[in-house]
């Protein structure tokens, strides 16, 4: 089963391929500074459930917010000096805070 | 997509390019050597090796000279697509070997010596990344591709794009070179990378034929090498760069330093020109190849400085020095380029060649179609 939903039976990685091929699940890599990186089968939709066009296997996801191709990176981020580890006030970090 | 996927077919069968016409003594002797024209007189082969020498020992500039640059890239493109006309064992042809070892030598040393390797970084994938995005960010010559947004002609414009071609409709060959010289994390890396670049299976939609599609858009020619007369030696000189680092298995540290720069200075360049292809009204089918970059650079320049030069470097940590200099290899000779297109706009001339009329000859096609 991969996570996605209403995708059986289109796209690589169903069909006759290895059950550990089949389970590979997506994985999301953290760059420091800049997008999130997103690799395995994973379907990308909008609110409406409809998928948000695609064009490649492994996408890069915008995280600073000023990308002009939400929700995928445009690489912007390196002009406006976006930092994953801002120095924050040690008393203003609640959990869950970004 | 029926009409791309016959472009793509076509490139296909357009592979290989007409040999190129000889710029000095040395190159013309290579080139009547390649088609063969010596042997067919019973006259004596030329002394390449020898002519490579007297040739390198004439010039003061290896990098802008015509003669070496032109010699240099023939040479390699026999490892390539090779040329319509030339017999394909000539790749590995001693004498011919010899000439490329002999030019190829000088062309590296001309390299080192004018290129600024920064600091080195702890031999950390962390520290490789972030040494790569400090050095790439710092990139702050002249840009192009501003220039491209808010001030070309669309005669400049088909210009850049002609000087583009003699790479772009290879685009990411000289690069595939390292796959089987690289493991591990690496190679995923770079097969991740140039597998997006080559379509992902799609022939429709590598990036090479997404580049006809705009080279076709503005009434210039497609076909593989069709603008080798036209553009000046600094400009075979940056495919020559690559050539030299993909081809040299010691120097797969700088071949992958160098794929991590380019990616690293290309999203946001490539939305600059989309916007100046379209300030110019010209459509998405022309735009589409810089659309494009925007998008998969941003995926490639992440893999490729953590994963790809990070990943090496964990790997074989004596070629750090090497990935550093491959990378700054290619923001100096890109930016040699970029230098040498913008200061001849600006003097009001062509960057092309003197006598090449392909920009020109372009915009009358696109005007009378």
């Amino acid at each position: 089963m991969t996570p996605t939903v209403g995708h059986e039976g289109g796209g690589p990685g169903t069909g006759a391929v290895g059950p550990s091929a089949a389970a590979e699940p997506p994985r999301i890599i953290a760059y420091p500074d800049g997008p999130l990186l997103v690799r395995g089968e994973f379907e990308i939709v909008g609110p409406d459930g409809r998928p948000v066009p695609r064009s490649r296997r492994t996408v890069a996801l915008c995280r600073c917010g000023v990308s002009s191709i939400k929700p995928y990176c445009d690489g912007t981020h390196r002009l406006v000096g976006f930092r994953t580890d801002p120095p924050e006030p040690a008393d203003d970090a609640g959990p869950g805070t970004p | 997509m029926t009409d791309l996927l016959a472009a793509a077919h076509e490139a296909s069968r357009t592979h290989p390019s007409p040999v190129p016409a000889g710029r000095g003594t040395l190159s013309r002797a290579l080139v009547a050597d390649l088609l063969g024209t010596g042997a067919d007189t019973g006259a004596p082969a030329a002394d390449l090796a020898g002519l490579a020498a007297e040739a390198l020992a004439e010039t003061d500039d290896v990098v802008h000279d015509d003669d070496v640059q032109l010699a240099l890239f023939c040479l390699y493109e026999l490892h390539h697509a090779g040329f319509a006309g030339v017999d394909d064992d000539r790749e590995w042809d001693p004498r011919l070997i010899a000439v490329r070892g002999i030019l190829e030598a000088a062309f590296e040393a001309a390299l080192r010596e004018r290129v600024t390797v920064p600091e080195l970084p702890e031999p950390t994938s962390a520290a490789v990344a972030a040494a790569l995005f400090a050095l790439t960010s710092a990139d702050g010559g002249p840009s192009l591709s501003r220039y491209v947004a808010r001030t070309a002609t669309a005669e400049q414009l088909r210009e850049l794009l002609v000087q583009r071609s003699v790479y772009t409709l290879g685009e990411a060959d000289p690069h595939s070179w390292a796959i089987p010289r690289l493991r591990g994390r690496a190679k995923a890396a770079l097969v991740e990378i140039q597998a997006d670049e080559y379509g992902g299976g799609r022939p429709e939609r590598v990036h090479a034929t997404i580049f006809g599609a705009t080279l076709r858009g503005v009434g210039l020619r497609d076909g593989y090498g069709a603008y080798l007369d036209d553009v000046p030696a600094v400009t075979l000189a940056s495919s020559n760069a690559m050539s030299l680092f993909g081809l040299n298995r010691r120097l797969r540290g700088a071949i992958v330093g160098h794929l991590a720069a380019f990616e690293m200075t290309s999203s946001v360049p490539s939305r600059l020109y989309a916007a100046g292809i379209r300030r110019l009204g010209f459509g998405d089918d022309v735009a589409w190849y810089y659309d494009e970059h925007v998008e998969a650079d941003a995926v490639h320049e992440q893999i490729a400085a953590h994963d790809l030069a990070g990943g090496l470097v964990e790997s074989e940590p004596h070629l750090l020095d090497d990935v550093m200099f491959g990378a700054a290899a290619c923001l100096e000779v890109e930016g040699w380029v970029g230098a040498h297109v913008l200061a001849s706009w600006k003097a009001g001339r062509s960057s092309l060649r003197p006598g090449s009329t392909a920009a020109t000859d372009a915009a009358g096609a696109a005007g009378a179609a």
